[in-house]
């Protein structure tokens, strides 16, 4: 990074905490504000006046935050024009309505329909895997001794950053195809070290996709993990010990006591993840940039917005990742449905 | 004191000459009329004597350029910064290309950035904000730069950027001791290049002539493209290489196909490649930074890759005509010199007599001088005043001639000036299924295709 | 979830359904056949298995981590354990150093990293906790729908948000500072936290809270004295993983610190450690180690909190 100050300056630092105090001080003071004025209502319109204060602020910060970029998003993608905000008022680069032309190239775009193909595996397969994974070993490694140490090993993939993950992978997926040549990847170590031919895991076509949603999985089988187990934890010990008397253990006490017990934190993990794996275009672009057929729509929404300023194009794209969160939001209705009634 | 004098003389000169009447100047100083701040007429250039009325001021500077080769950038400014009193302000990003265009909508933009790429100057040039060159700079540029140069910074006529570093990408990396030690010579053109690529297999059955690596985040396929714009260049020419880049012929025109089909003769030849890495495809999935690596260990001949490419090698490789590896011209056909390469261009955003000496500052020898005194290798530029001897490394040296050469026509990496929707997208992502078997037909065709309408 | 709170809490009617249909489901059997323990030695043996296979990647690039690049394109990283003596500390030493010579010491972008998590994990915790109480517990017209589309709008990418917000704050005067940075990660972290926090709320019995509103207590006091003790380790789990965002957070820093390059975190020195044209990618391994400390410290001494934490009160059947 450009080095302004070649030492950290005591002044420098103090004035940083200093500037950290102040915004924690004012996020507080904003905080105990909303409570009492919150307080102030009573009557008949205290309860809608007390939810307008308690939710009122996240709405707001959610609205101007996420939702105002959605609904430019969807302006956008009726236009063509190389930059991304279409009021910037830049100089003469207008941008031009054209109508539907965004979403025809969806499926014109040479390599761009195999894309569909590829996120629908994505996003069926990680949020199960990763939250089955997650599930067991949340079960397996309950109340076992080195507990915490067990899970801070499923735990660390989340934590470690997305450079750090990428290189991770490429000394397990590393394929050298010279004959007899030294493989630096692990699993074509093991694969030539049993006498089998070695594999490119990341660019033979079409086993490569499934390639990186392991990665992904790996990921998030950690956040599974950690609500899973904190879910299965709060199941009250009575329960247990009711069902245990009664003479049901194991797979039996899992599937009709565990399992129902925290079905709210098993919709809330799949959700979660389905969302960001819809979401999750790193993966792809740090391996290949999406260029071995194994794109997925948020790598492409990310390229043709960025990189080949196609923002029009992309926003179809966003627009696109918008509507198939569609199912999971119903899913998600229904079982609220369900629990209300 | 002298030359003092006879600069203040030639600005009356250029001031009365302005007086007179803009529009005689001709194309680049037709935009200072109807921008009146745009263009300064002010002289840059002797900016240590401006010094009471630069003194205490800050130039934000944005560049795609990080560690470790921003320091030697950093180092450079010093004697600027401390004659005239200016602080330059670097910031380094390696998501530079992406964030300009961003920061220029967001109303957050640098005094000041170094852009890679003609085609990112010109979009930045679409937003308006951009600053035409002060008058200073732009005679810099007229008297260190080629022509060639001066229009790769500006846009209608009108210069917006002078040129700063520069690379040659027309190399092809060797190790001379396996070349000696088999009795190979440098070849002088294409075809003997061929001839010595079939030898080489022919010769040896535990290494591959070739290496090659396409891989690189998401611009995958880059180092293919170079490729196609080399032999382009050789096969087709310079006039036909700039009426591909302009699209004045589609992409899919029969002499592209036939520059392709060069390269494939090489990179698609299994018996040629991928010498350390495998079969043909292992050229996509393998990172550029890895493609030539093979050379030290003998595994592999040769690898075409930019003057850059020095940087790769691990630690203790002797870079130089008689070490570990060294780089040849790609030759052509033995006659005239087509050198393939790239470069950053200044651009501004602001106009203040602060910037305005630094772009000046920048653009003249004592920088490039200053640059490469600073600089223990990996940097070079095609301004004509600097001193080949004050480069420190061999290959600096040997890219600086390249570049100074007069028989040299110099002419930048086309998928830097097509548009984005190309330059960065089909030709990358094309380029990548056509070394994986898409044949040369489809492959421009689909890149044809692509083509932005508008 | 009982055992975290200081308060009584009656028993969940809820909750006896599963051991219900657990007893018919034990009549129906009608056999007490030995049971199969998941905990027996078989779940030890997939535990361990799984145990392994998440952690050696991370292993090898720790121990790629202690490798000269040359050693690294040669051979794999198990063949380091044959040839100890050539293990080295200099691509911590370059990280550290910021890989350059001049480099701004990484304690800068400590500092830094610390001043910018700290606040962006408070302030979506605090409003996310009186937003999601006010999801679960106020009736208002709209509460259903104005929750789904809050969740929902987990969807819009960080990328198509972010230069809205960059605008606006460059245009009030707080662009490249850390207040932007605090705004916009509260903002992104919303969605989530509010899902998270709600769930578990709505788990919370309600004849705790009934209780309460009889006696008259505002929906202040409520959220104050009973819903803050019980979602204490709740707050204390979602802030960890919002601190692990925030701190592995590269995308937001670079966007919202443009021309500020004073203030970056320390994700920001790392991504550009391996060089401008990456040729130094082998400096990444020792970087991840580095960065990944903070995070992982967090972790282990938050465990208590991850134990009990976040959801601990999903017993509804």
């Amino acid at each position: 990074m450009p080095a302004l100050a070649p030492t950290v300056s005591a002044a420098d630092a103090a004035s940083k905490f200093g500037t950290m105090f102040l915004g924690l001080a004012v996020f507080a003071a904003v905080f105990i504000g909303i409570l009492l004025i919150a307080s102030l209502f009573r009557g008949k319109y205290a309860e809608k006046a007390q939810a307008v204060a308690f939710a009122g602020p996240a709405i707001l910060f959610i609205a101007l935050g996420l939702l105002y970029p959605a609904i430019l998003t969807i302006q956008r993608s009726f236009y063509s024009g190389k930059f991304f905000d279409l009021n910037a008022g830049l100089g003469n680069a207008k941008a031009k309505f054209v109508g539907f032309d965004n979403f025809q190239k969806l499926w014109t775009t040479p390599g761009l329909p195999e894309v569909f193909l590829n996120t629908l595996w994505w996003v069926l397969l990680v949020p199960s895997l990763a939250t089955g994974f997650g599930l067991l070993y949340a079960v397996l490694v309950d109340k076992a001794k080195g507990e915490a140490v067990a899970k801070a090993l499923i735990f660390l993939p989340m934590a470690i950053s997305m450079v750090g993950a990428t290189l991770i992978w490429k000394f397990v997926y590393y394929f050298n195809g010279e004959p007899g040549g030294v493989q630096i990847g692990l699993l074509n170590a093991m694969l030539t070290g049993v006498g089998i031919n070695p594999h490119d895991f990341l660019g033979a076509f079409p086993w490569n996709t499934f390639f990186l949603i392991v990665i992904m999985i790996w990921i998030q089988a950690g956040f599974a993990m950690t609500v899973l187990s904190a879910a299965i934890k709060a199941i009250p010990d009575d329960i247990i010990e009711a069902a245990r008397l009664d003479g049901v253990s194991g797979i039996q006490l899992f599937r009709y006591v565990t399992l129902p017990s925290i079905r709210s934190s098993l919709i809330v993990v799949l959700t979660t993840i389905a969302i960001a794996t819809l979401k999750a275009f790193d993966i792809v672009q740090a391996s290949s940039g999406g260029t071995l057929h194994d794109s997925v729509l948020a790598n492409e929404f990310y390229r043709r917005s960025f990189v080949t300023q196609e923002p029009g194009l992309g926003a179809a794209i966003a627009i696109v990742i918008f509507l198939l969160v569609t199912p999971i939001i119903v899913f998600n209705v229904i079982q609220m449905r369900k629990d209300q009634a | 004191m002298a030359s003092t004098l006879r600069r203040t003389t030639s600005v009356i000169g250029v001031a009365a000459l302005a007086a007179v009447g803009l529009a005689a100047c001709g194309g680049s100083s037709d935009n200072s009329g109807n921008n009146a701040s745009g263009v300064d007429t002010t002289d840059y250039s002797d900016w240590c004597s401006m010094k009471d009325q630069l003194n205490g001021k800050t130039v934000t500077l944005y560049t795609s350029i990080v560690t470790p080769e921003d320091k030697p950038h950093k180092d450079s400014y010093k004697p600027f910064e401390e004659c005239t009193g200016i602080t330059v302000k670097y910031e380094g990003d390696k998501d530079f290309e992406k964030n300009l265009p961003q920061r220029a909508q967001s109303g957050n933009l640098p005094d000041v950035a170094y852009v890679p790429q003609p085609g990112l100057l010109q979009t930045m040039v679409e937003t308006g904000k951009a600053m035409p060159s002060p008058e200073s700079v732009s005679k810099n540029v007229d008297e260190f730069f080629g022509k060639d140069w001066r229009a790769y910074g500006s846009v209608d006529d009108q210069l917006y950027a002078a040129p700063l570093g520069a690379n040659v990408k027309s190399y092809v990396w060797y190790s001379p001791k396996q070349f000696k030690a088999k009795g190979y010579k440098v070849p002088e053109t294409w075809d003997d290049l061929k001839k010595l690529t079939a030898q080489i297999a022919a010769d040896d059955a535990n290494a591959k002539p070739w290496c090659a690596g396409f891989a690189s985040g998401t611009a995958t396929g880059w180092p293919g493209t170079d490729w196609l714009e080399d032999l382009m260049l050789r096969t087709a020419g310079p006039e036909v290489y700039d009426q591909w880049v302009k699209h004045e012929i589609p992409f899919n025109d029969p002499q592209v196909a036939t520059a392709l089909d060069e390269v494939g003769s090489i990179l698609k030849d299994p018996k040629y490649v991928n010498g350390g890495f495998g079969n043909v495809r292992t050229i996509a999935t393998t990172t550029f930074q890895d493609g030539g690596q093979p050379i030290l260990k003998n595994k592999c001949y040769m690898h075409r890759q930019a003057s850059f490419y020095a940087a790769n090698w691990p630690e203790g490789t002797k870079v130089a005509e008689n070490g570990d590896v060294w780089a040849f011209y790609l030759p052509g056909d033995g006659q005239s010199k087509p050198v393939l390469g790239g470069g950053e261009f200044v651009m501004s955003f602001r106009d203040a007599p602060e910037v305005n000496a630094f772009l000046t500052y920048l653009s003249s020898k004592e920088w490039a001088n200053e640059k490469a005194k600073v600089t223990s290798g990996g940097w070079v530029s095609a301004n004509k005043g600097l001193e080949i001897k004050n480069l420190k490394s061999p290959i600096d040296q040997q890219s600086a001639e390249i570049l100074q050469d007069p028989n040299s026509v110099f002419r930048f990496d086309g998928s830097d000036m097509m548009p984005s929707a190309v330059g960065a997208g089909s030709e990358w992502t094309e380029i990548t299924n056509w070394i994986n078997g898409q044949d040369t037909k489809k492959t421009l065709d689909n890149i044809e295709k692509s083509w932005p309408t508008s | 979830m009982t055992a975290a709170t200081p308060l009584p809490v009656p028993a969940d009617p809820a909750s006896e359904a599963p051991v219900t249909r657990a007893e018919k489901r034990k009549k129906r059997s009608s056999a007490n056949r030995a049971a199969t323990s998941l905990s027996s030695r078989t779940g030890s043996l997939v535990a361990i298995i799984m145990a392994v296979l998440w952690t050696t990647p991370t292993f090898g690039l720790l121990v790629t981590s202690f490798r000269t690049q040359a050693d690294i394109q040669d051979t794999g990283w198990w063949n380091a354990f044959g040839q100890l003596d050539r293990w080295t500390l200099s691509n911590y030493d370059m990280a550290f150093n910021g890989g350059g010579d001049n480099a701004t010491p990484m304690g800068d972008f400590f500092i830094n990293s610390i001043v910018i998590a700290v606040p962006a994990v408070f302030l979506p915790l605090l409003l996310a906790s009186l937003a999601a109480y006010a999801f679960a517990w106020i009736k208002f017209p709209g509460r259903d729908w104005l929750f789904v589309a809050v969740f929902a709008l987990q969807i819009v990418p960080l990328q198509i948000a972010l230069l809205p917000l960059a605008t606006w704050f460059t245009r009030v005067g707080i662009g490249g500072t850390f207040w932007a940075l605090w705004l916009s990660h509260t903002a992104f972290a919303l969605p989530l936290a509010v899902y998270l926090l709600h769930n578990f709320m709505k788990e919370i019995p309600p004849s705790l809270l009934e209780a309460a509103r009889v006696d008259g207590a505002s929906h202040m006091r409520i959220f104050l004295q009973v819903l803050l003790p019980l979602i204490t380790p709740a707050l204390a789990s979602f802030g960890i993983f919002q601190f692990l965002w925030v701190w592995n957070d590269l995308l937001v820093a670079l966007t919202m610190l443009g021309g500020s390059p004073e203030n970056a975190p320390i994700t920001m020195e790392l991504n550009q450690i391996s060089g401008t044209l990456g040729n130094r990618w082998y400096l990444l391994s020792a970087a991840a180690f580095i960065s990944i400390s903070v995070p992982v410290v967090v972790f282990v001494f938050m465990q208590r909190y991850f134990v009990r934490g976040l959801l601990a009160g999903g017993t509804k059947g």
